[in-house]
């Protein structure tokens, strides 16, 4: 078992399983966000219970946190020795005939996603935590009310942020495009279902990303 | 020197185990004190190299591919014959014996020959056991089909690429002796001379070809597994590389030559389609399983399908000529590779090629997909009228047997074989003579050993299908370990072979030159000239069918290309270089004797054997009208020539031919 | 056909290497692209220039010798074929074509178009047999039966011939596709089994010390392998390491 992630296949598995820690977690973030659309009240109290709740405070979000840092840390090793697999490249290369763009060119969609969400931690990460634990306001309140629908609404006032969005999430879209199946390839399921799950992945890669920009769009649209 | 083949006394069903039983061993702390020197990492050489390290030898194995993979029995397609009898059809060991003794014109030691037989079905244990994933049946158990012109199903399998499989499979044991330490492996090494001393072998001067450096390797033995000499036609099934030379050196050395006239010319290759070709394309023989061959009856269809006016699909049954089937009932499209080469050059010779170059028949799997095609619907409870469904069905079945040969065809000619009868015409594809060797493998010199094609070997003057690999594998896997060790038992207290003597250094002097020479030689034309011009003299005149005249003037013909080669070769760059015009140089130097030395023995050969055709040499009457006539009371001898300068000094040495468990026959499939 | 060829040439190992721009004319269709290039060098040869070195052998798709890099893919624009297979008639008249050697640290330039691919002969070194002596005393051959399913997919794994284009072809040179291969074939059959833990560990510990990259499951070696070695062979050796790591 030692040295596993010493190894090329160690790695990759890290990854996948990073990544598809990753995805889950996108999924219960995408869900809660969607429940802003239809109601304020309940997402504010499904926000409230999240940004209290001892467990995921301190158990889920560090390990969230380290399963980001973790999978941008290994892409860039990856990306590192892989160049270094191949220190003259070539002088014609046709990779549009043999392999995904999106595949190709991970590292781009990756680097364009963790852009973005140094913006998402402007926005909405450091401010929540300032007010939780620096100021000390647990309350989620502002002038008596939730503050969670409002903020939320406010921030998709600004045209220049929901373009900013919505160009993040199509990146996102191009790196899970290829990332989910890539993710089950890596961990050795490669079988029967393997068609069945590519359809999945398509949807998941599509739709995710999709939804949050329609989430995006809708308050700035909607949003006073 | 009396050709002694060392056969060991008593009958021949026991001759190999009391043969084992008294040869001397050497145990296993001596064998870590001796060397041996394999050249070739085929089959023969790959599974000598394997073995022999496995017994404890130090082993040195060389090729001039960039890995032992790519030797060219990686190329063959078939299959590989084994008398497992798991079909329960009669096959024995006496049987394949029989088959392979009467399938070479009766012109091989029936020693050997039922060896070979004996040895064949641990081949197949052996390789199992390995990893080869041979073809199964649904029950899990080893699938066979019959091949080439034999009445049982003894082939072994691997769709159509069993060389290949057969070849990594050794490879594999190998690596495996690699990794241990106990192979040294030199890839990209030429070897350029052997080296003697004290009239024994004890090593050989190789040339990396990537440095061009010269370097001495000493041994207490010598293993030549180096191949056939097919390319002495410049166009032929083998690969690029392969060439004579080793075996040339061997015998410049005092190996004798045997039977170098032997050559098996394959009925089923993809037609020649320029001048610009380098090599010719082998469609595997099963194809003869299901495919017919025919060309036009009248000769304005022939014109026709020349003009692209007609397509070979639209010419009704009657209006087409199965020569084989019509000629050979019995066989048909099976007989032997020998007859069905000849039959078709026949056919093209009265103008019935089918082809631009006129030098092409038909091989058809319309009939063979109408079948299968109905044998599925059957089996499907289909309409077996249907004929789109029947041509589909067909079509899959003939797709899962011949698939990739099938690709094959169509990315070369650009033709879809499924729909359009494919095109094949006979092309050089084994060489049956070789290093002359005793029952022991080994060569007229002490020490050297011959292996797999590169020997005279066991097929006699024709080799039947699926045998090649056999042999191979028998040789280095099964034969050679035991006699070789009979050999160093001799060496225990040699101790190392020094390649520090006047011996290696002459020799070493001697390639030099000759490299030097090419190098600095200011001539007008390149290597391959040469070469595509020997090819023609010898594809015309010392080809399918021989005649006095044709051979006289080949002779005559190849000693004047040979002078002017070593007067106007042109040969780029340097030693010290990668330099593949340099290497061709040396291998075509060698070409140019032997082609020679070919010719002689065509021309002493007066009677039609195997792959050997004298047109002198035919029934005159009877239902067998002008087939090949043995003359068994005065060449039913190998011919082993020594060699003495020139190709034309060459003496003749004749080992007589006995044959005491097979009564001699004149052959017939009709 | 009237063609511009644009040549990687680079003397030895050590010399930086160019791209070098050629004309052949009266190229046929018919030929392969080798036989294009025995055209070429033969023009060289006679006007005294340095032929371009090449590696090549059975000239028929089996020995897995040719190794050329054609207009951005291994082995040319066609499928499933070799440079040997691919033919003039896929290209026209006028096109400018640009071969290149096949690019890895792994392969290191030997000369011009030719590459050091030892580096997988070592892999196989390392674990890519069956530990059986070749006395040919082991069981009879029909003592082990196989699943034909199983049987089957061990062939199609074995079909590689070591050319490495799936190695030139992905953006990483990984070789996972060629020690996948060697890696199911075995781990398929029951023969393979005995060894298959310290099989995995050690060939995959080899290919990451010879300096390939690691597979991102691009894809591209699938499609541009001459024998159509699936990525299923991957994830089958990526299963296998992973219980293999566990177990070992």
């Amino acid at each position: 078992m030692s040295g596993i992630l010493n190894s090329s296949i160690g790695r990759k598995f890290a990854m996948a399983l990073s990544a598809l820690f990753l995805m889950i977690f996108l999924l219960q973030h995408f869900a809660i966000n969607l429940l802003s659309v239809f109601s304020a009240d309940t997402f504010n109290e499904v926000s409230h219970f999240m940004g209290t709740f001892w467990a995921v405070q301190y158990v889920m979000q560090p390990v969230l946190i380290f399963g980001v840092i973790f999978h941008f840390v290994m892409g860039f090793v990856l990306e590192l020795k892989n160049n270094k697999a191949r220190q003259v490249s070539y002088a014609k290369n046709n990779g549009a005939a043999n392999s995904s763009w999106m595949s190709r060119n991970m590292i781009w969609s990756g680097l364009a996603i963790l852009a973005f969400i140094v913006l998402h931690f402007i926005d909405f990460w450091i401010p929540e935590i300032n007010t939780k634990y620096i100021v000390g306001d647990m309350s989620g309140l502002h002038n008596g009310e939730f503050r969670y629908f409002h903020e939320l609404v406010e921030k998709f006032h600004s045209p220049l942020r929901v373009g900013a969005y919505v160009i993040a999430f199509i990146f996102l879209a191009l790196h899970l495009l290829h990332g989910f199946n890539s993710a089950f390839q890596s961990v050795g399921a490669n079988n029967k279902y393997t068609k069945g799950m590519k359809t999945f992945s398509k949807v998941y890669a599509i739709g995710i990303p999709l939804g949050f920009i329609f989430i995006a769009l809708f308050h700035h649209l909607t949003g006073h | 020197m009396a050709l002694d083949s060392k056969i060991p006394k008593g009958p021949i069903k026991d001759k190999w185990t009391d043969y084992k039983n008294h040869i001397d061993l050497v145990n296993p702390a001596n064998k870590r004190n001796i060397d041996v020197i394999i050249v070739g990492t085929g089959l023969a050489g790959g599974s000598a190299a394997a073995t022999l390290a496995e017994l404890g030898y130090n082993v040195k194995a060389f090729c001039f591919q960039d890995s032992p993979r790519r030797a060219h029995s990686i190329a063959a397609q078939g299959g590989i014959n084994a008398a497992k009898n798991y079909q329960g059809d009669g096959d024995s060991t006496y049987r394949l014996f029989y088959d392979t003794v009467k399938g070479g014109d009766y012109r091989s030691r029936e020693a050997n020959v039922y060896r070979l037989a004996e040895v064949s079905a641990n081949i197949i244990d052996q390789c199992v056991a390995q990893g080869v994933p041979f073809a199964r049946e649904y029950g899990g158990l080893l699938d066979n089909r019959s091949f080439g012109g034999v009445l049982v199903s003894r082939t072994f399998y691997a769709a159509g690429q069993t060389g290949q499989q057969l070849l990594l499979g050794a490879y594999s044991a190998m690596n495996r002796q690699i990794g241990r330490g106990k192979i040294k492996m030199y890839n990209r090494h030429e070897m350029l001379d052997v080296v003697k001393v004290d009239g024994k072998a004890r090593g050989i001067i190789t040339r990396n070809l990537i440095t061009g450096e010269i370097e001495r390797h000493s041994a207490h033995a010598v293993v030549l597994g180096t191949g056939g000499y097919g390319n002495v036609f410049f166009l032929s099934t083998n690969a690029m590389g392969s060439n004579v030379t080793a075996a040339w050196k061997a015998h410049k050395r005092g190996a004798y030559f045997a039977n170098p006239c032997y050559t098996q010319i394959h009925p089923t290759c993809i037609p020649v389609s320029g001048d610009h070709q380098s090599k010719l394309t082998l469609m595997s023989e099963s194809l003869r399983n299901d495919g017919r061959i025919w060309v036009p009856k009248k000769m304005e269809d022939v014109e026709a399908i020349r003009n692209k006016t007609l397509k070979p699909k639209d010419i009704a049954e009657e209006d087409r000529d199965y020569y084989l089937e019509r000629r050979y009932p019995a066989f048909g499209n099976l007989v032997p590779r020998d007859v069905a080469s000849r039959a078709a050059k026949e056919r093209c010779d009265a103008g019935f090629g089918v082809n631009a170059t006129g030098e092409a028949v038909f091989l058809d799997f319309a009939s063979a997909i109408t079948r299968y095609g109905k044998e599925q619907a059957h089996v499907k409870g289909l309409n077996e009228n249907d004929a789109a469904l029947v041509k589909k069905l067909g079509q899959e079945v003939v797709k899962n047997k011949y698939g990739n040969l099938f690709q094959m065809y169509e990315k070369i000619v650009d033709q879809d074989p499924y729909n359009t009868p494919m095109m094949i015409y006979p092309a050089v594809h084994y060489t049956m003579g070789g290093v002359w060797v005793d029952y022991n493998l080994m060569t007229t010199v002490p020490g050297l050993y011959c292996i797999g094609e590169a020997n005279f070997s066991d097929h006699g003057a024709n080799r039947l299908g699926a045998s090649a690999l056999m042999q191979g594998l028998a040789d280095g896997y099964f034969v050679l370990p035991y006699t070789i060790g009979d050999y160093l038992s001799n060496d225990i207290r040699t101790g190392p072979i020094s390649t520090e003597t006047k011996e290696f250094e002459d020799a070493e002097n001697e390639v030099r030159e000759k490299l030097n020479f090419f190098v600095t030689n200011e001539g007008q034309h390149s290597v391959d000239y040469f070469h595509k011009k020997l090819g023609k003299i010898m594809w015309n005149k010392v080809g399918m069918s021989r005649n006095v005249k044709g051979l006289t003037e080949a002779i005559a013909e190849i000693k004047e290309l040979r002078a002017q080669f070593w007067k106007d070769v042109k040969v780029p760059g340097t030693n010290e270089e990668y330099n593949e015009e340099l290497a061709k140089a040396g291998r075509v130097a060698d070409f140019l004797e032997l082609g020679e030395l070919f010719a002689k023995d065509a021309l002493n050969r007066e009677e039609s054997c195997g792959g050997h055709f004298r047109e002198d040499s035919v029934e005159l009457d009877g239902e067998q009208k002008g087939e090949a006539l043995r003359d068994d009371e005065n060449f039913a001898y190998v011919a082993a020539w020594e060699y003495k300068g020139e190709p034309s000094d060459a003496v003749l040495h004749k080992e007589q031919l006995e044959f005491k468990d097979i009564e001699l026959k004149q052959r017939s499939y009709k | 056909m009237n063609l511009t060829l644009k040549i990687w040439r680079q003397k030895n190992a050590s010399d930086k290497g160019k791209m070098v721009d050629y004309k052949v004319n009266d190229i046929s269709p018919d030929m392969s692209f080798l036989e294009m290039l025995d055209v070429l060098n033969e023009q060289l040869v006679n006007n005294d220039e340095s032929p371009v070195a090449f590696d090549h052998d059975c000239r028929e798709g089996i020995c897995g010798m040719c190794s050329l890099y054609i207009n951005g893919e291994a082995h040319g624009p066609d499928r499933g074929i070799t440079t040997c297979q691919l033919h003039m008639r896929m290209f026209k008249d006028g096109d400018t074509i640009t071969i290149e050697p096949f690019r890895a640290t792994a392969f290191p330039v030997v000369k011009d178009l030719i590459v050091d691919r030892s580096s997988f002969d070592r892999i196989q070194h390392a674990g890519g047999f069956i530990s059986v002596n070749t006395s040919g005393n082991t069981i009879d051959a029909n003592a082990i039966p196989v699943n034909k399913h199983d049987a089957d997919k061990a062939f199609e794994a074995a079909t590689c011939i070591g050319c490495g284009a799936c190695v030139a072809s992905c953006k990483n040179s990984s070789a996972m596709l060629f020690v996948g291969a060697k890696v199911s074939q075995f781990a398929l059959l029951p023969q393979g089994q005995v060894e298959a833990t310290d099989r995995v560990l050690n060939m995959v510990k080899q290919m990451d010390e010879e300096g390939f990259g690691n597979c991102t499951n691009t894809g591209a070696c699938e499609v541009e392998c001459p024998k159509g070695i699936s990525l299923e062979n991957i994830a089958r050796m990526n299963r296998e390491y992973l219980a293999a790591s566990i177990k070992g």
